[in-house]
């Protein structure tokens, strides 16, 4: 039980720095986690979900592989602003988007895998 | 086999640029074999149940060779917790061959995520095969995280590019592709410019009645490009095959059997060592197919193909693992 509440309390610590608490801009933390319901993208069936994400700028987006094969998260551009390695079952991927900007991406192994992540 | 499936495949207008006159189309799925030969570009094909009598002029050639494909050591998930046991299990069915395989060709899909460790596997198990030369072409699991570097290191010694090359064998032209590198969002399998000038080179001065034999990972025809099963530029390559009187793709990728004839051209896929993968369209998506553990090996298997010189004719036959 006591275990429990301690991962609780971790998870949620975590949440609240993604969202920026403790920078001292309040009124930003509040409009920002209404429109962030959720950071994460699940890999479930050979698809992105949810297949457009909106952020605020500064989140950070945890990628989560639920298939038994591997994939990738991918951006799109030429610059490859972000690319994970492969994700084998249940390995994660997190990148922090900084600017704003609607970023697509895909799997580079899978690539009718396609999805993006829209900063706002 | 559904007559749906059979639309689908029908209907599949993959713009891949083959003349569909003389249309003539042999699936056999996963679980099956089928035995196919085209002479003068007639299709006989056979339920394995009833194959031509050993020592008939269908059942020898001048040349047999193995394929296998998909053998993606170091997966262990439900659908098969022990893909180095199905690949043992292949290796003893071509042993057991009654015509022994001069060599073999993988199909790609050798490791599961690339390690050094499953390779090495792999290779070790292949040791204990009557044939001892096996020629590789990458599946996208074999060149994850560095661009296929190791890959080439380890099997494309003579390679051009990415590791594509061509081999003559007892009169047939045997080329290799590579069609799972720089893989592009929403697109499918992709050869490439400089892959597709050299093809044009190698068989250019080849003659017309010269038997080819293509293989590659990924299908050159669209099998289902919704899942990616397809290869975008391979109706450019097909092109430069066109001269050729008898033509053979071998693929994998699809962990299923399955062919189709146009023309005079043959297209093939084989049963993974692996797992199997439903068929297109028949789940949400392509992954592993879990089938009980006693049927398992019904649904893998390895590839026989004979060349009888003089008869215009390749026989395909798969075979289970069971």
């Amino acid at each position: 039980m006591r275990r429990s509440v301690s991962i609780a309390g971790l998870a949620a610590a975590l949440v609240l720095g993604t969202l920026g608490f403790g920078t001292g801009r309040k009124s930003y933390v509040a409009s920002a986690q209404e429109k962030t319901s959720t950071t994460e993208v699940k890999i479930d069936n050979f698809s992105f979900g949810p297949v457009t994400l909106t952020v605020p700028v500064g989140a950070t987006v945890t990628w989560t592989n639920r298939d038994d094969i591997p994939h990738t998260v991918v951006s799109t551009d030429d610059a490859k602003t972000f690319k994970s390695k492969v994700l084998d079952t249940d390995e994660k991927f997190s990148f922090t988007f900084s600017k704003a900007g609607t970023y697509p991406y895909f799997c580079s192994i899978h690539p009718k895998m396609t999805a993006k992540v829209i900063v706002q | 086999m559904s007559e749906k499936k059979k639309d689908e495949l029908v209907h599949d207008h993959n713009h891949d640029g083959i003349d569909r006159r003389g249309f003539l189309k042999c699936m056999a799925w996963a679980g099956t074999g089928a035995f196919c030969v085209i002479q003068g570009g007639v299709l006989k094909s056979y339920s394995l149940s009833r194959l031509p009598e050993p020592g008939s002029k269908e059942a020898m050639g001048e040349l047999s060779f193995v394929q296998i494909s998909d053998s993606h050591m170091g997966f262990n998930k439900p659908a098969n917790p022990d893909v180095a046991g199905t690949l043992k299990a292949a290796v003893d069915k071509i042993n057991g061959l009654s015509a022994a395989p001069e060599f073999m060709l993988h199909t790609g899909d050798i490791s599961h995520l690339s390690k050094p460790e499953e390779f090495d596997t792999v290779d070790q198990i292949l040791k204990s095969a009557k044939p001892k030369d096996v020629f590789y072409v990458p599946g996208e699991h074999d060149v994850l995280n560095d661009d296929g570097k190791q890959f080439l290191e380890r099997y494309g010694k003579g390679s051009k590019g990415a590791g594509w090359y061509s081999f003559d064998k007892k009169g047939v032209h045997f080329v290799g592709l590579v069609n799972v590198m720089n893989l592009k969002a929403g697109g499918l399998g992709t050869l490439g410019h400089e892959q597709l000038e050299w093809l044009e080179d190698d068989v250019k001065h080849l003659k017309h009645s010269t038997p080819i034999v293509v293989f590659a990972h990924i299908p050159l025809w669209s099998v289902y490009p919704e899942w990616g099963w397809g290869t975008e530029d391979s109706a450019q390559a097909l092109a430069y095959l066109k001269k050729f009187g008898s033509v053979t793709v071998l693929n994998g990728h699809i962990h299923q059997t399955m062919q189709k004839v146009e023309g005079n051209v043959t297209f093939h896929t084989a049963a993974s060592t692996a797992f199997p993968q439903p068929a297109p369209g028949k789940a949400d998506s392509p992954g592993p197919m879990k089938v009980p553990a006693e049927q398992l090996k019904s649904v893998l298997g390895i590839t026989d193909v004979n060349y009888v010189q003089g008869q215009h004719a390749l026989a395909v036959v798969d075979s289970t693992l069971a």
